[in-house]
């Protein structure tokens, strides 16, 4: 579903990833783990086209993406719910669906997207609940499930999740993971970026783990576990060699 | 004629190409932060592993040979701290001081994994008794071969290195049905068992995988034959994976090398440049998985070729040949490479003379000069000038022919055999030619 090769990507002479590689086959639930400033919401931005700096090569099935807009992308099937949900506050949940959809007002019928915000009501009967509420005073977990809803409103073969479970408790981070998992189990591709590693192992394939713009490390959940490069990253400190 | 793992030993081309950059990239930008060598070796160039866009550009980083393993004794070559490795072994040590070896976690289920591959390709399934004629030691590849065998379910019997005698009894008493040993283990198994008074049907083999020494069709055949069973031909190293870098199917059509842990090249051993396919040369070693003791470019000194072409038995791993022989031991007479086991072979076939045989190479002007010492059968007469003197020329006439080089050949008694060579296979009394290191 998705290739990338050799990722590099600026911010003006800051280079915040330098030759990432990593893919996405269909199906799959794929995360990405790493410290704060590791590059992981760089390389989000960068797949649907935020980041205007990069070279080497993005592959969405064999279509090279790299240098296409924002928009050319998401109707391509590539959605992202970013870092920090960027919900438009002052307005409703309602309304904050609709614009999920904004690209598809052009070419489909409205009878289709009102259907698939039934259906997004159905995954979170919380949200029609609070249908005419405005986004800021819902919770954050309440937030969230919006955040997803929002982007499933752009009916994406590959959904992009930043940090999703970022300054939620405990418990309404794991029900966020139960319903990302559930989105997989239903067919969506994902690719997380997360630092909850918890809740990552429990749900992934495959896990990248992203250190100062590169990957240095990647495997099964099973695999990284083990691994000492995951304990720094989940822990966001450097352990000391004790080989001499 | 199953794989053992069809995600990753039937994979396609063009996402096994993938999967490999991505590895490589990740094992290159920790050994540069984790491995003063490598850190070393690439400021040495110019480079930083993030250049490294493709599997092509990998040719830009130097070579990692066996002296720097020896020099970095005993833990320089670590790519983590000694707490997160659970595992230590040692090569053998046959070319020099032995290298340690260290596996974390992670690494032993790897090395489990291609065992189980290997195992798998040879036929074995979790219905055989396996019995494993190898040193669980330090040195041994014994314990990777256990537990890609437990991995599997076979019902393994550590036999360890037990006179081959023993080895036979075990075998009919616990009915083994698939033995794991080395070719030249494998032929005094068959000669304790003739021993015995037992035959093949005596006991219950099915299978033998062999590894650890060049395994020629003569001996398979005789093993074969002898012991009634399909033999297969295994390739590894330790300090990368033995077993685990490449197994043959039960095709036989050479050795299935796994792509997904190892980035397999070869080159000239001379020019030091990547021959292209088909050509051959030394096998030189990238490992993509490894966490503990991971190794770039390593050059193994074994001589093979590469065949791309597909394989019945459904694996879409490249193969190499059975590994015919060291580039230590690879002899070069005027521009010609050949090892001298390919001499014994030649002289295996003729009546008169025996196998064992010496050559000394000497230079005149810009001319290699080849002699061959040749040890004569007993039941040959030295006073039979004119018999002698047809061997000889028989024997000059079929090295010229098999091998395309000219040799002068002498004859010599045992005794005399014995003294001229002083047990050494090849005497070489060419001065090295400026800037032609050995190899
Ligand atoms: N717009 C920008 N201009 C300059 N530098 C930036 C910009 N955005 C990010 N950076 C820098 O790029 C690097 C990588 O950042 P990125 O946000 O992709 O990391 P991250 O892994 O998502 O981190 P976090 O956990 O903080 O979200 C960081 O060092 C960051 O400071
Ligand atoms: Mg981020
Ligand atoms: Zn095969």
């Amino acid at each position: 579903m998705l290739t990338i090769r050799n990722l590099r990507s600026y911010y003006g002479r800051m280079q915040a990833l330098k030759g990432v590689s990593l893919h996405v086959k269909e199906g799959e639930i794929v995360a990405l783990i790493g410290v704060n400033g590791a590059g992981k919401t760089t390389l989000l931005n960068s797949i649907v086209g935020l980041v205007s700096s990069v070279t080497g090569q993005i592959l969405l099935e064999d279509l090279d993406i790299t240098h296409h807009s924002p928009g050319q992308i998401i109707r391509r099937g590539v959605s992202l719910v970013p870092e920090g949900r960027q919900l438009f506050a002052p307005l409703t949940v309602m309304e904050n669906l609709t614009l999920g959809a904004y690209h598809r007002y052009r070419r489909e019928e409205k009878s289709r997207i009102k259907s698939d915000m039934e259906a997004i009501f159905e995954r979170f009967p919380i949200l029609r609940e609070r249908q005419s509420q405005v986004a800021g005073t819902l919770s954050g977990g309440e937030q969230q499930m919006l955040a997803i809803g929002r982007s499933l409103m752009s009916r994406p073969k590959l959904l992009l999740l930043d940090e999703p479970s970022m300054g939620l408790a405990p418990l309404v981070a794991a029900q966020i993971f139960q319903i990302i998992s559930e989105l997989h189990r239903q067919g969506t591709t994902i690719l997380l970026v997360e630092q909850n590693t918890g809740g990552v192992f429990k749900v992934s394939n495959r896990t990248y783990v992203l250190e100062t713009g590169r990957v240095v490390l990647q495997g099964t959940p099973e695999e990284l576990l083990h691994n000492r490069e995951v304990k720094r990253a989940y822990l966001g400190r450097e352990y000391k060699d004790v080989r001499e | 004629m199953s794989m053992w793992n069809p995600q990753f030993e039937g994979m396609a081309k063009d996402e096994l190409r993938q999967l490999q950059l991505e590895r490589l990239q990740a094992t290159l930008n920790r050994v540069y932060r984790s491995v003063a060598f490598y850190r070393k070796l690439f400021n040495q160039v110019g480079l930083i592993p993030e250049e490294i866009n493709s599997l092509e550009e990998l040719s830009r980083i130097p070579f990692t040979s066996k002296e720097t393993l020896h020099q970095s004794y005993p833990y320089e070559m670590f790519a983590v701290p000694l707490r997160e490795v659970v595992r230590l072994q040692c090569t053998s040590g046959t070319t020099g001081e032995p290298i340690v070896v260290g596996y974390t976690r992670n690494d032993l289920v790897h090395w489990t994994e291609v065992s189980a591959r290997v195992l798998c390709a040879g036929g074995v399934t979790k219905d055989d008794v396996v019995q494993i004629c190898f040193d669980y030691s330090l040195f041994g590849g014994g314990l990777g071969f256990h537990y890609g065998a437990e991995l599997i379910g076979a019902s393994v019997i550590p036999g360890s290195n037990l006179d081959p005698a023993r080895e036979v009894l075990i075998a009919r008493d616990y009915r083994t049905t698939a033995l794991v040993a080395t070719p030249g283990f494998g032929v005094r198994f068959a000669a304790a068992i003739r021993k015995k008074g037992l035959s093949p049907a005596d006991i219950y083999l099915k299978r033998g995988l062999f590894t650890g020494e060049p395994f020629s069709d003569a001996t398979r055949r005789e093993i074969e034959e002898e012991l009634n069973i399909k033999a297969t031909d295994n390739y590894g190293l330790s300090e990368i994976a033995w077993p685990g870098v490449a197994a043959e199917c039960e095709k036989k059509k050479g050795l299935h090398i796994f792509e997904d842990e190892l980035i397999p090249e070869i080159i000239d051993p001379q020019t030091k440049k990547p021959l292209p396919l088909g050509k051959k040369g030394e096998l030189v070693l990238t490992t993509i998985t490894k966490e503990a003791f991971p190794l770039i470019r390593y050059r193994t000194g074994d001589i093979t070729r590469f065949d791309s072409s597909p394989c019945e038995c459904g694996r879409s791993l490249i193969r190499m040949e059975k590994a015919a022989g060291r580039t230590d031991e690879m002899v070069t007479i005027n521009g010609v490479s050949f090892f001298p086991s390919q001499i014994e072979h030649i002289f295996s076939q003729i009546r008169g003379v025996e196998a064992r045989s010496c050559l000394v190479i000497d230079r005149r002007g810009d001319q290699d000069i080849l002699k061959v010492l040749v040890e004569v059968s007993e039941e040959v007469f030295f006073d039979e000038m004119k018999k002698l003197q047809d061997l000889k020329s028989t024997v000059e006439r079929e090295i010229h022919r098999d091998l395309g080089i000219s040799a002068k050949v002498t004859l010599a008694e045992p005794e005399s055999f014995a003294r001229k060579t002083e047990g050494k296979r090849v005497i070489d009394k060419r001065e090295r030619a400026a800037g032609g290191e050995p190899y």
